[in-house]
């Protein structure tokens, strides 16, 4: 009772910190690197084929490959009206994907390392089953309430330096863990052609790889607007000892009261 | 007081972990020689992607062929004709081959092989045919539907006599690249020299007279105009013809 009492309300353990920071730097790399390779075709599609020379869902004025033009005259393949036709690209497009793709795989592996470590350990130590997943007698209709109302006041109580976390806190962590990220990780590996020769049935889990690059990118946008209001809820409740707690561990309420004349 | 034998989680976890790690050793084999990395780290995490193909997936699983309806426009990119005398760097053979309907080009057949050779156009299309309706993947991002026909890289190893030293095959291209890939890839049975697209003799700007279709990997990787295809017993970046020292990978099934 008492060993649960203690590691329900201490700081951050060191397995959270080292993955949370990993899964950190690998995700701004993975964002960093994601933008630039969306830039060199800014068009998104769906189903399982899509190029500048059929229709986009939408088109995202992000690169000079925006509005891309420089074509050749095209020309069908069959004789039927409405035949698929080809051109020949005559300009020069902005690609840096060399490097793009290299280190966006590289913090892939990264991450996919240090939310395997942490999937495992969140399992076998109980961290999600005490501080991540909200308990069934936690997910009342009213508290849900309070806490939406809390939060639209900016009613921000300051740092803990660590669980327990509160009802809206838990289910945006688990949102970000359980589904985000994985999802993230297989619309990822859906884009790959030697993964999905031996796995086909991740294509006809999305309907298609232009599908699963286009849940990709909105899955991104879903991860960057989290960072951000994760980024503001942490300078909000106390940047310091938010930033102090994730890194050393040091509870920072905890040493107040030991400490404390 | 006797010491109690429990297992504790940790050491579940640790054992467990360690009993992958030996599961996975006898799949290492499989990835032989990794390609180099000059000392980079974006090519070693290539290196650890293509090492992590190699051991964990059946290499010879097939891609994903679509139907007839499926096939979709197609862009030509990147060189749309060799032998375009506005282009730097044109080559002039393969303007003459072109202006002959290539009944001269051959392709060469060289390196790990019993019996090197020139093989024409009739001489590939009188080998077993491979049809397949395959789609193309783009670094870029984008993603077409074609058919393809040809003969498999297997086939004309195979007939060539391919020596057991073999371990990598290299194309050479009419518009100045160069590039290789391993005996996984290369014996992949949709990996084709490719001859028609879509029902026709394939068009100047896809590739013309013939053109690689490496379907497990990333479009890049299937090479345009090919002119040679060497058997090297070693690893070749290719230099300046090559793309790997240009800072693309290698190694593109991701």
């Amino acid at each position: 009772m008492q060993h649960s009492h203690l590691s329900s309300t201490g700081g951050h353990s060191l397995w959270v910190r080292v993955c949370h920071w990993l899964a950190t730097i690998a995700f701004l790399l993975l964002a960093f690197t994601g933008i630039e390779i969306l830039m060199v075709h800014p068009r998104l599609y769906w189903g399982e084929t899509g190029n500048d020379l059929t229709p986009a869902l939408f088109e995202l004025p992000v690169s000079r490959n925006y509005k891309h033009q420089g074509w050749t005259a095209s020309q069908a393949f069959f004789k039927e009206a409405g035949s698929p036709v080809s051109a020949g690209r005559t300009y020069d497009i902005f690609n840096q994907n060399g490097w793009g793709r290299s280190l966006h795989f590289l913090a892939a592996w990264f991450l996919v390392a240090a939310g395997l470590a942490y999937l495992l350990l969140g399992v076998f130590s109980g961290h999600f089953r005490r501080h991540i997943v909200p308990a069934r007698k936690e997910l009342s209709r009213r508290d849900l309430w309070a806490d939406i109302v809390g939060h639209a006041k900016l009613l921000i109580p300051s740092a803990t330096g660590g669980p327990q976390y509160g009802l809206l806190q838990k289910i945006t962590y688990a949102g970000v863990v359980f589904f985000a990220l994985p999802l993230m990780v297989v619309t990822g590996f859906s884009m790959s052609p030697t993964i999905t020769a031996t796995f086909p049935f991740l294509l006809d889990l999305w309907g298609g790889f232009q599908s699963a690059r286009t849940i990709h990118f909105f899955a991104t946008i879903a991860l960057l607007l989290f960072l951000f209001i994760h980024l503001f809820m942490v300078i909000r409740s106390g940047f310091r000892s938010q930033f102090i707690a994730m890194t050393t561990g040091n509870k920072y309420g905890k040493e107040k009261d030991h400490h404390a004349p | 007081m006797e010491k109690k034998r429990i297992i504790t989680r940790r050491e579940a976890i640790i054992s467990g972990l360690a009993a992958m790690g030996g599961l996975m050793l006898p799949g290492c084999s499989r990835v032989g020689q990794l390609p180099p990395t000059y000392g980079n780290i974006l090519r070693m995490g290539d290196a650890l992607t293509y090492a992590a193909h190699r051991s964990l997936l059946p290499g010879q699983s097939l891609v994903r062929e679509y139907s007839h309806r499926d096939i979709t426009s197609f862009p030509a990119t990147g060189t749309l004709n060799p032998g375009d005398p506005s282009r730097h760097n044109h080559s002039e053979l393969y303007a003459k081959l072109h202006h002959g309907d290539f009944r001269n080009w051959r392709l060469s057949v060289e390196g790990a092989v019993a019996r090197p050779g020139l093989y024409s156009l009739e001489d590939l299309m009188r080998f077993p045919s491979k049809k397949q309706i395959t789609r193309h993947t783009c670094e870029e991002g984008w993603t077409a539907i074609a058919e393809w026909q040809g003969v498999t890289v297997r086939h004309v190893l195979e007939s060539a006599g391919i020596l057991p030293s073999g371990r990598y095959v290299n194309f050479f291209s009419f518009d100045g690249w160069a590039d290789g890939i391993d005996m996984v890839d290369a014996l992949h049975p949709q990996t084709i020299l490719a001859y028609a697209m879509n029902g026709k003799q394939l068009p100047v700007p896809h590739g013309a007279p013939v053109r690689l279709r490496l379907e497990t990997q990333i479009g890049y990787k299937s090479m345009k105009y090919l002119q040679r295809m060497v058997v090297t017993e070693k690893f070749d970046d290719h230099g300046d013809a090559g793309s790997i020292k240009q800072g693309w990978s290698w190694y593109n099934g991701i």
